[in-house]
């Protein structure tokens, strides 16, 4: 333990320094607040950083008129309509902009239909839920490119997604009336945003689960899926044995049928 | 012939003279094509299904081959390297690696590939349809029983070739559909777990299983499948060709085409028109897009997982099973959910297969058949039919109950429990109002036959009456709706030894039911009477 006497007192000198422990405190406070920044999400931060008063209370204005019947005027929920406490931007831009919400009727699942509302409305709303409810924001554009590793998204949504949602996105039956929907189409931010909200039946892939770069890389399988016809042909809507089980029955059979008819015909 | 002119014969003519002489003298040859060229088929539409299977079956072989040449069924792990994006560098076998390079690396190999497929799902549809027409019409009664169960045995056949090729790829798709067997298996007592270790070389999936397919997917069933199929050719020949009845045609005649030249050329001909419908539906239309599934991993299964078509069966009476059917003895499971399938899907084939003999026993009718029968004539067998059809397109639909239920907006278990119901139910709605169908038809056809059909002219009486003229059918017309066999239950009698025996009353009283609720063809005097009557 023979250490250089003048480094020990060095070391002395910096620890007894005055403000030492001023600087343990920022030191501490930056490293919690940074790593609590890192493991939760991001974008939060930034989200309500830049979102302006007047837009949450827009927001709230529209939140009262359409969604607090069923939602409660404190997003604590009724009878109608679940809480949304801790739902978060993401789960409002997802709901409202993929048209689930406000739902048409109150069936097994909300379906996708015509939006009801602007970019700029659902964007009010998603930062006055946020605002008061915060939980998973709407996801960086980098996540949303859809030219990240396609082969790494693939496998995982074989693993992940596919058993509901069909390999190829074509979606797939749940119980009671449930339903995975088909992927085709559906834009690159409401993909990320199920991912992280788990609306309808879908459970949440958190980062834990799926970091935000292998989801990205799932939205770039799914952008491909879209961008790439198959190099067979039409696709039958990518179903599978059914709907070729269906189409030789009913048009190749039909087809030989039509011309044995034809070749058996006697000429008038 | 002319007698005219005699033309002197030209080069052409002479030649082929020449030849045929040539080949002749060294074969004998012209003995088998006198024999054969003169072979009559008779023609209708529903004659040329067989015809169907068999070209497809060609297609698939010329297909085959040339898929041979670029698949590799080893299970050696590879990186993916080839041209498809969302596969790159994925772990996989060498079997799912060159089944991915004949789609996109050589040329013409997609389209081979989906004609191989495509030809394969019409190979099994024109059997099931030309096995219906067979059984609709009669024509597995004596002397074609044999041929009958030679014609199944292709089709449980192709099921299997089939089955060993859908496998072959090594895709997750392909991968599911064998872990579904392997639980059969397992799911059988004492043996099951024997089996699939024996078949798989081991715990599934494991390394040995595609190649083995793979030998009885190209060489052993193929191998059984043109031998049974020349036998079943050959005995086509022997047997001579059904025909429905009609002036001229008895049971002891057949009226048609001879094989040489007209049969020949339009069978010659149907070939490449149904060589052609396959290349434009593969030339079209994606069927099993392998690059879609990744390669088979044991732990993810894709929604809208579903064997090809002809296993569809199989797997709808799985899912149609409920579920908590396990029964645990002495510490062995007994899983009567894949059980009870697989006793019901083995005892519908034995019921199709031995269905000839049954009928044969019931009507106890020992006579040739060459006349093929009109399904109206024969209701109870045609009724027997349809809830056959029933119970089979019942587990059929089920296999897709998931997607019936995404694409009607339905519940799953709803899907499911109305098919269980139907499972039982439907079948005896069938049966019901098939035959009554049919009774109906056939008494219609008795109908006309005797009075003529309404002609739409209405007459008013000079007493002020209106009539309705019916016009009489010509006798060719009638002839058709006329000629049937009339059968009758049979009768209990005693055996040698003066006893009724307890299967004696038993085919009674299936006779019985088979033949009670019947219509008597019009007899020659009927048919008199009812003309002179027509005359006045």
């Amino acid at each position: 333990m023979a250490k250089n006497p003048r480094a020990r007192t060095a070391k002395k000198t910096g620890r007894r320094h005055p403000l030492a422990a001023v600087a343990l405190i920022v030191i501490g406070l930056l490293s919690t607040g940074g790593a609590y920044a890192a493991f939760s999400s991001t974008a939060t931060a930034d989200e309500t950083g830049v979102v302006s008063q007047s837009t949450i209370e827009e927001g709230e204005k529209l939140f009262a008129a359409n969604c607090a019947t069923c939602h409660g005027a404190a997003l604590q929920g009724t009878q109608a309509g679940p809480s949304l406490h801790g739902v978060g931007a993401a789960s409002v831009d997802f709901q409202v902009g993929t048209g689930r919400m406000p739902m048409a009727f109150d069936g097994a699942q909300a379906e996708r239909k015509p939006v009801q509302f602007t970019d700029e409305q659902i964007e009010a709303m998603a930062a006055y839920v946020a605002s008061i409810s915060p939980g998973p924001a709407i996801p960086d554009e980098e996540y949303l490119t859809g030219d990240s590793d396609a082969a790494n998204g693939a496998e995982l949504f074989r693993i992940n997604c596919a058993m509901c949602h069909n390999v190829a996105g074509a979606g797939g039956a749940l119980t009671e009336g449930k339903f995975a929907p088909p992927l085709g189409g559906v834009a690159p931010e409401h993909i990320y945003e199920a991912m992280v909200t788990g609306p309808q039946n879908m459970p949440v892939f958190n980062d834990m689960n799926l970091s935000p770069a292998d989801k990205a890389d799932i939205i770039s399988y799914l952008t491909y899926v879209d961008d790439n016809s198959s190099p067979g042909g039409f696709e039958l809507g990518s179903l599978g044995p059914v709907a070729e089980g269906l189409f030789i029955w009913i048009f190749g059979l039909g087809a030989v049928i039509a011309i044995t008819v034809w070749l058996t015909a006697k000429a008038n | 012939m002319s007698t005219s002119t005699v033309t002197p014969p030209t080069r052409g003519s002479r030649f082929t003279a020449a030849a045929a002489n040539y080949l002749d003298e060294r074969t004998s040859i012209s003995g088998a094509v006198k024999e054969l060229g003169r072979k009559i088929f008779p023609d209708h539409w529903s004659f040329m299904l067989g015809e169907v299977a068999l070209y497809s079956f060609v297609v698939i072989l010329l297909s085959g081959t040339f898929l041979t040449f670029f698949f590799d069924p080893s299970m050696t792990e590879v990186y993916y390297d080839g041209e498809y994006l969302p596969l790159s560098g994925i772990h996989m076998s060498v079997a799912y690696h060159s089944s991915l390079d004949l789609s996109f690396e050589i040329r013409g190999g997609l389209l081979m590939r989906q004609v191989h497929h495509w030809a394969a799902l019409l190979f099994v549809a024109s059997i099931g349809l030309h096995m219906l027409r067979v059984f609709f019409t009669g024509a597995f009664r004596k002397p074609r029983e044999i041929n009958w169960v030679i014609g199944f045995v292709l089709f449980v056949l192709a099921m299997a070739e089939g089955f060993t090729g859908y496998s072959l790829p090594d895709d997750l798709l392909s991968g599911n559909g064998l872990r579904i067997i392997d639980g059969m298996l397992k799911g059988l007592p004492v043996v099951g777990v024997w089996i699939s270790y024996f078949l798989f070389g081991g715990e599934f999936p494991g390394v040995e299983v595609i190649p083995r397919l793979y030998v009885l997917h190209i060489m052993l069933l193929p191998a059984i499948l043109i031998v049974t199929l020349a036998l079943h050719m050959v005995l086509l020949i022997v047997n001579k060709h059904t025909q429905f009845a009609g002036p001229g045609r008895t049971n002891e005649n057949v009226v048609g085409v001879p094989i040489l030249p007209h049969f020949a050329a339009k069978a010659g001909g149907f070939f490449f028109l149904v060589f052609g419908v396959i290349m434009l539906i593969a030339s079209f239309f994606t069927i099993n897009p392998i690059w879609n599934y990744g390669p088979y991993d044991p732990s993810p299964v894709s929604a809208g997982t579903q064997p090809d078509w002809y296993i569809g069966f199989a797997d709808g009476a799985l899912r149609l099973a409920p579920p908590n059917w396990d029964v645990h003895v002495f510490g062995y499971t007994l899983p009567f959910g894949i059980l009870v399938p697989m006793i019901a899907l083995v005892g519908l084939l034995v019921v199709v297969a031995i269905y000839p003999f049954l009928e044969a026993w019931i009507t106890g009718d020992k006579r040739e058949h060459h006349i093929a029968d009109r399904p109206r004539n024969a209701p109870t067998r045609t009724a027997i039919g349809a809830a056959g059809v029933t119970f089979y397109a019942v587990m059929w639909a089920a296999a897709s109950s998931d997607i019936m239920a995404t694409h009607f907006m339905l519940t799953m278990e709803g899907v499911i429990h109305t098919l269980q119901a139907l499972l039982f139910v439907g079948p005896v709605i069938a049966f019901i109002v098939t035959k009554r169908i049919c009774l109906g038809l056939q008494k219609k056809d008795r109908e006309i036959a005797l009075h003529g059909f309404e002609s739409g002219r209405i007459v008013r009486m000079p007493g002020g009456a209106y009539i309705e003229v019916h016009e009489q059918l010509d006798d060719y017309e009638r002839w058709r709706l006329v000629s049937f066999n009339d059968y009758a239950p049979l009768m209990i009698r005693p055996n040698a030894k003066g006893r009724i025996t307890a299967g004696q009353r038993m085919r009674a009283a299936l006779s019985r039911w088979f033949f009670e609720d019947r219509i008597v063809p019009p007899t020659k005097g009927e048919i008199e009477h009812a003309k002179e009557h027509g005359h006045h």
